[in-house]
């Protein structure tokens, strides 16, 4: 099953067992998704609980908050990340805060659910990863899942959470196949970190899409050079699993961070620095990290690939890591 | 709908220059297409076939100062602006010679020699922008005014009404164009809208709203220059709604189809733009020949641009910062750089910030 599938499952299949889900979004219903995730279901669950919205992001994310407070489940589809910028303020100043401003009498227990991600020449404005802007933001969560099996099970999981939940998808991964539980209760635990790849000579920490590129780095490194490397998928960016991260890394003693957004003030920085302080005396080499270049999007597609965290960037960042151990 | 006063007539040489830029537009929206497909250009690329005449009527009512904002639907506004199709193909092409020098791709092209300050790719992101150009120009005492095209997909998001608002406080001279094809992405405006005279929500800030048929070039002429006078002399803001109708998809990734039937299509074709304006030259006069001669000088600029489009270099991959920001700054990130004793890898590369 693909990734877009089995978030269409994971939605179908929470529609199905709770009367109180609804999805809204431009283009969700009539038009099938403009990625054509919830393609169906507006067939199967009607036009109030598969709701076309108006292009008002800020308009529609406030009022999923607002559904949300008297206990409806709001799954809100932005079309990509980038548009979310435009309800920002819903998101941040309202939805996260609601829980702890009001003393924990009402609580915003909403999903909104986007897809992020580059590579197709989108330019500037529609081709951004600020994933770390949401996830550094008490009162939030933030899962971003990197294979179908995740997508099922993560965004089931913030459906039937109690707090809003931020759910980064990702563009260029929805054609990935891969196996999915039909089980109607398999969920993924929120704030569990996933590592499907184990190894001893350094640890390769990503989430979503760069996780398929580090597990593809990893097995090619494995082959040319004979590398055993662990790659740690963080698939919660809030709650954090520093645990596990810390656990790699204290077994590895090297590591190499990776993410498809700016990397300074970004999710590397935060792992990097939780390592430092995790694993300061099993460390072997200074954590490195791998991000996209900073620069707004270009257009051009030589520029737009240079941007990138490519393959040959984080195999490079990875040997460079090795030679560089003590 | 708000009947404007008669149509001023436009002169017959005028006329049939807007002719040939019509189907300028159209001839390079169709290359645009196969070039899509050839995989010369990517990203997202939405054509404005079938609307010719709102690009080429408003495009033709500004004056040389006059300043234009589009969104993201703006080959034919770039072209109706006398943009050369070359850079524009170009910057489809990302390439450097490109009106955005390869950055912008179809979604950003600019021309500020041509006073247009962009085609912006978020939805009503250009309006409070556009509005701001108003402020200065009014500041710098210029006697000019702003033109900013947007969908009407876009008179929804809370930008619209915020612009409306500061341009009426603030008397700015500023017309804001709402080019109504119908369809924002798959919604029908009557799906989006409560309500679906746009123009009306002008009414709300006190300002001039203005109903025309956005495929009679003469008409679109006459109250563009009209609300664009008013805006420039008297400082008055004004929404003008244009209806016409996109032929194509949303993008060229989009048949168009789900959401519509061929025979709607088929309908709209039968009243087209420029099928319009040649009526009005042959009943003056003007033979075929010379309006055919109109249509193949048009294909013969859109060959040229594709030839141009391939012969440009693709950017320079050390100029991957270039432009970010002012000159000077290098110095200011020095400490930042690659290659300084604590510089990350990602930052910016080693030729620098471009200048
Ligand atoms: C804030 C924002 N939300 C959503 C989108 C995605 N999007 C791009 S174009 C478009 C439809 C806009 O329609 P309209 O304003 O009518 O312009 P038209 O396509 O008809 O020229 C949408 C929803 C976007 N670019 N920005």
């Amino acid at each position: 099953m693909t990734y877009r599938e089995a978030l269409r499952l994971a939605l179908a299949e929470e529609l199905e067992h709770d009367p109180r889900v609804f999805l809204m979004g431009e283009e969700v219903g009539q038009f099938e998704g403009a990625y054509k995730v919830s393609a169906g279901l507006m067939d199967r669950f009607g036009a109030d609980r598969v709701r076309d919205t108006p292009i008002s992001e800020e308009g529609f994310v406030g009022a999923g908050v607002g559904a949300a407070m008297l206990g409806e489940r709001p799954v809100v589809e932005i079309m990509t990340l980038n548009f979310l910028l435009v309800a920002m303020d819903q998101v941040i100043n309202h939805a996260a805060k609601i829980g702890a401003m009001f003393g924990g009498m009402v609580r915003c227990p909403m999903v909104i659910r986007t897809p992020n991600g580059a590579g197709a020449q989108l330019t500037a404005q529609h081709s951004q990863s600020f994933d770390q802007w949401f996830a550094s933001t008490p009162g939030l969560k933030v899962v971003a899942p990197a294979n179908p099996r995740d997508a099922k099970g993560l965004l089931k999981a913030a459906i039937r959470d109690e707090d809003p939940v931020l759910v980064i998808e990702n563009l260029p991964i929805y054609k990935e196949k891969g196996e999915v539980p039909l089980d109607p209760d398999f969920t993924t635990p929120i704030g569990l970190a996933d590592v499907p790849r184990k190894g001893s000579d350094l640890t390769l920490i990503s989430h979503s899409f760069a996780t398929k590129r580090c597990l593809d780095v990893a097995e090619d490194l494995a082959e040319s050079h004979g590398l055993d490397i662990e790659v740690v998928d963080l698939r919660s960016l809030r709650p954090l699993d520093v645990e596990t991260v810390a656990a790699s890394v204290s077994k590895t003693s090297r590591a190499v961070c990776v993410e498809e957004g700016w990397p300074t003030y970004g999710v590397t920085a935060e792992i990097a620095a939780r390592i430092g302080k995790a694993c300061f005396d099993d460390l072997d080499a200074p954590v490195e990290r791998v991000g996209m270049a900073e620069v707004p999007m270009p257009y051009a597609k030589n520029l737009e690939t240079a941007a990138l965290p490519g393959a040959d960037r984080i195999a490079e960042a990875v040997l460079e890591t090795l030679e560089g151990s003590r | 709908m708000t009947v404007h006063a008669s149509p001023a007539e436009i002169e017959t040489d005028q006329l049939l220059g807007m002719l040939e830029r019509m189907y300028l537009i159209r001839r390079f929206e169709t290359e645009a297409e196969r070039q899509y497909k050839q995989a010369k250009i990517g990203g997202y690329c939405h054509l404005s076939s079938g609307q010719e005449a709102t690009c080429v009527g408003t495009m033709d009512a500004m004056t040389d100062d006059d300043l234009l904002v589009t969104g993201y639907r703006s080959h034919g506004f770039a072209l109706a602006r006398h943009v050369p199709a070359t850079e524009v193909m170009a910057e489809l092409f990302g390439r450097v010679d490109g009106c955005a020098r390869g950055r912008g791709g179809s979604m950003h092209l600019l021309d500020p020699d041509l006073g247009y300050y962009g085609g912006w790719g978020i939805v009503g992101g250009q309006l409070p922008v556009a509005t701001g150009l108003a402020l200065a120009l009014v500041r710098q005492e210029r006697p000019a005014a702003v033109l900013c095209e947007l969908g009407d997909g876009a008179v929804n998001m809370g930008a619209w009404h915020e612009s409306l608002n500061l341009a009426s406080l603030w008397d700015l001279p500023i017309v804001y164009l709402v080019v109504n094809n119908i369809y924002g992405m798959g919604t029908s405006v009557e799906r989006a809208s409560a309500e679906p005279e746009l123009f009306r929500r002008a009414h709300a800030h006190r300002m001039v709203g203005e109903r025309i048929d956005g495929d009679d070039i003469e008409e679109v002429h006459a109250a563009t220059s009209e609300l664009l006078q008013t805006a420039r002399d008297r400082h008055r803001p004004a929404v003008l709604e244009a209806l016409t109708y996109r032929y194509r998809g949303h993008s060229v990734a989009d048949a168009g189809l789900s959401y519509r039937d061929r025979d709607e299509i088929k309908e709209h074709q039968e009243r087209d733009p420029i099928k319009r304006v040649r009526s009005v030259l042959s009943e003056r006069g003007v033979e075929d020949e010379q309006l055919d001669a109109a249509d193949e000088r048009a294909q013969e600029q859109v060959a040229e641009a594709v030839e141009f489009a391939d012969a440009s270099p693709e950017p320079p991959l050390d100029q991957l910062a270039y432009g970010m920001y002012a000159k000077g700054s290098d110095k200011q990130f020095a400490r930042m750089r690659p290659g300084s004793p604590f510089g990350e890898r990602e930052l910016v590369f080693d030729a620098g910030l471009g200048d």
